[in-house]
């Protein structure tokens, strides 16, 4: 098996954003492996222990994205390649699917690609099932649980968390397939691993050396532009304390107003 | 089918999911400033209801693919039905609701129609002829106006609640349009052998009242009371993510940054503190009530009503108080 992991750099969930010339900023808030990609690097290590083969780590993004991928390495990913170029700038979900699809074929070989339901900066969810398209693959999104494999049969049967419940489902493979929480425990980097990331080169790839042009790549390529981000408005919320002598006073308070709200 | 404006209609096994028709109400909106009217466009077996309801809403025209093979969703085959039909009539915009299918079904053909997508919108305008859509970035902490570059249709997907159900006025008709499938069973790579649907309790997606417990629940037990007020209410129960970590609750529960995003008129949040991750999934929420022991939990920055107190009495009494007062 041969399994490719998308990872997305990102900034901590805890950081305090800010906006300073529509650009977003995170101040010395620490750049993390995308929370959701973490399972997507878990399961491919599991079902390398299981069948055999490689994973290996990819992720497109400035110079800095590196140390994404040396956590890859750490957690025990065979090899990972670093997308970086100037061009890529300003690529929306769409540009870099096509990015992400190219590094895959340049690749070669590949049985499964793995990736996070979705990245929580641009939180759109969208690049698992442009990549599958570009890449003419299965698509399974939002899978919470990958039941059994079958690599020389080339099949796959997985389920997948949707509003209503679960789908199972059976699919050929090469897929492109997008994780959720659930789907396994990520584990954490040893020692010897970090010492061994430390160490590692990581090979990095322009747009060039993916045979793609810099007019269908980044701000170029990207369908969307997002002209103006900015902080979400405060609502105003002074909290009104709701206080009485016994539990079923304050309850008889707190249902008042909520009638009064017409929100019950 | 000259509309600029189409409106995709989510469904699960031929019924239109409720939050389909709010995109409806968005699709309107934007008809009216472009001048155009609206089409909608269902997919599907079984669905040919849904183009009376969609009458009913408002919609000028339908356009339906019902086929056996169209039961259960997949990309697949959905999203060649969805590339031809709308890559012939190029609009200059299709709105759908936020669903699971929905995002997948726009990724996915949008590499086929050369198109951008914009999903999760809680705002759209149109400004200068062309389409403007709010949308929360970086887990709610930032708003992003997104505009099509190139390209068309754009396609839009909007939030769960964003935008209000259209009046119904019963009655109405137009011209509905049937055009077959294009990709047959033996050109598929996938197939759904089974649905678990979990244990017949309200969904938090969508849900208008939401009752959710955090690390003052203190066990999987410690949720009764949070499921018996609920189910008073007619809402879902929620968790934070260190409930749901602690195996006390299913992660389909879960609300926040790695959970779900919900916006309920009427959110209960009994022994969470609020961090900023939990913030992220509930803050538009309409009424937030927190209970909690801490009076200074981050939750009560962003609660209208705030009780100190142990949630184990003060929930019961909340319960019994609604059963009184709605008659149950």
């Amino acid at each position: 098996m041969n399994i490719v992991v998308c990872v997305k750099q990102v900034p901590d969930t805890a950081a305090k954003l800010q906006v300073v010339d529509s650009h977003v900023t995170w101040g010395d808030s620490p750049l993390i492996v995308n929370p959701w990609d973490e399972y997507a690097y878990e399961e491919a290590l599991l079902l390398k222990e299981k069948f055999g083969g490689k994973a290996t780590a990819i992720t497109m993004g400035p110079e800095s994205a590196v140390e994404a991928l040396k956590t890859c390495l750490a957690v025990g990913c065979d090899e990972a390649y670093l997308i970086t170029d100037p061009a890529l700038k300003g690529s929306d979900a769409s540009a870099t699917a096509l990015t992400l699809a190219k590094a895959v074929q340049k690749l070669g070989d590949v049985d499964l690609v793995l990736l996070g339901k979705q990245a929580i900066d641009g939180d759109t969810g969208l690049t698992a099932a442009m990549l599958g398209r570009h890449l003419g693959w299965t698509v399974l999104t939002q899978v919470i649980k990958i039941h059994e494999i079958d690599p020389s049969a080339k099949t796959i049967k997985v389920e997948r968390f949707m509003e209503e419940g679960r789908q199972v489902c059976t699919a050929k493979l090469p897929a492109v397939v997008s994780v959720i929480k659930g789907i396994n425990e990520p584990r954490y980097p040893s020692f010897m691993g970090i010492r061994k990331a430390s160490k590692a080169t990581i090979p990095s790839w322009g747009v060039a050396d993916l045979g793609l042009d810099a007019a269908q790549v980044g701000a170029n390529g990207a369908f969307v532009a997002w002209p103006e981000i900015y902080p979400m408005p405060v609502k105003e919320t002074k909290v009104e304390w709701i206080e009485g002598s016994s539990p079923q006073e304050i309850a008889a308070k707190l249902a008042d107003k909520l009638i009064a709200e017409k929100v019950i | 089918m000259a509309n600029q404006v189409w409106v995709y209609i989510d469904q699960f096994k031929g019924q239109a999911t409720p939050s389909a028709w709010e995109a409806v109400s968005a699709a309107k909106m934007v008809a009216s400033q472009l001048g155009s009217g609206v089409t909608a466009l269902a997919i599907g077996s079984g669905v040919e209801g849904i183009a009376q309801q969609a009458f009913d809403y408002g919609v000028d025209e339908v356009v339906l693919c019902d086929d056996a093979s169209l039961l259960d969703f997949r990309v697949e085959p959905y999203a060649a039905v969805f590339a031809k039909v709308l890559g012939e009539a190029r609009p200059q915009v299709v709105i759908g609701t936020a669903s699971t299918r929905v995002r997948d079904l726009f990724a996915y053909a949008s590499i086929d129609l050369g198109s951008g997508v914009i999903v999760d919108a809680v705002g759209i305008e149109v400004k200068d002829g062309g389409v403007v859509v709010t949308r929360p970035v970086y887990a709610g902490k930032l708003l992003c106006n997104e505009v099509a570059k190139k390209g068309q249709p754009l396609l839009v997907s909007v939030r769960v609640r964003a935008f209000p159900l259209p009046q119904s006025g019963a009655g109405k008709s137009g011209n509905v349009t049937k055009v077959a499938p294009v990709l047959s069973e033996d050109q598929l790579t996938t197939k759904v052998v089974d649905y678990v649907v979990e244990e017949g309790e309200v969904s938090v997606d969508g849900a208008a009242i939401i009752v959710s417990g955090g690390r003052g629940v203190n066990g999987p037990q410690g949720f009764e009371p949070l499921r018996a007020l609920a189910k008073v209410l007619g809402g879902a129960v929620g968790a934070s993510r260190a409930a749901v970590d602690a195996g006390w609750i299913p992660y389909s529960h879960q609300v926040g940054q790695t959970g779900k995003v919900v916006s309920p008129d009427l959110y209960i949040a009994c022994g969470i503190s609020g961090a900023v991750q939990h913030q992220a999934g509930m803050r538009t929420s309409k009424v937030i009530v927190a209970i909690n022991k801490d009076k200074d939990a981050p939750i009560f920055n962003l609660a209208k009503y705030g009780v100190v107190g142990d949630l184990f009495e003060i929930v019961p009494a909340l319960t019994e108080e609604f059963k009184k007062r709605l008659g149950k």
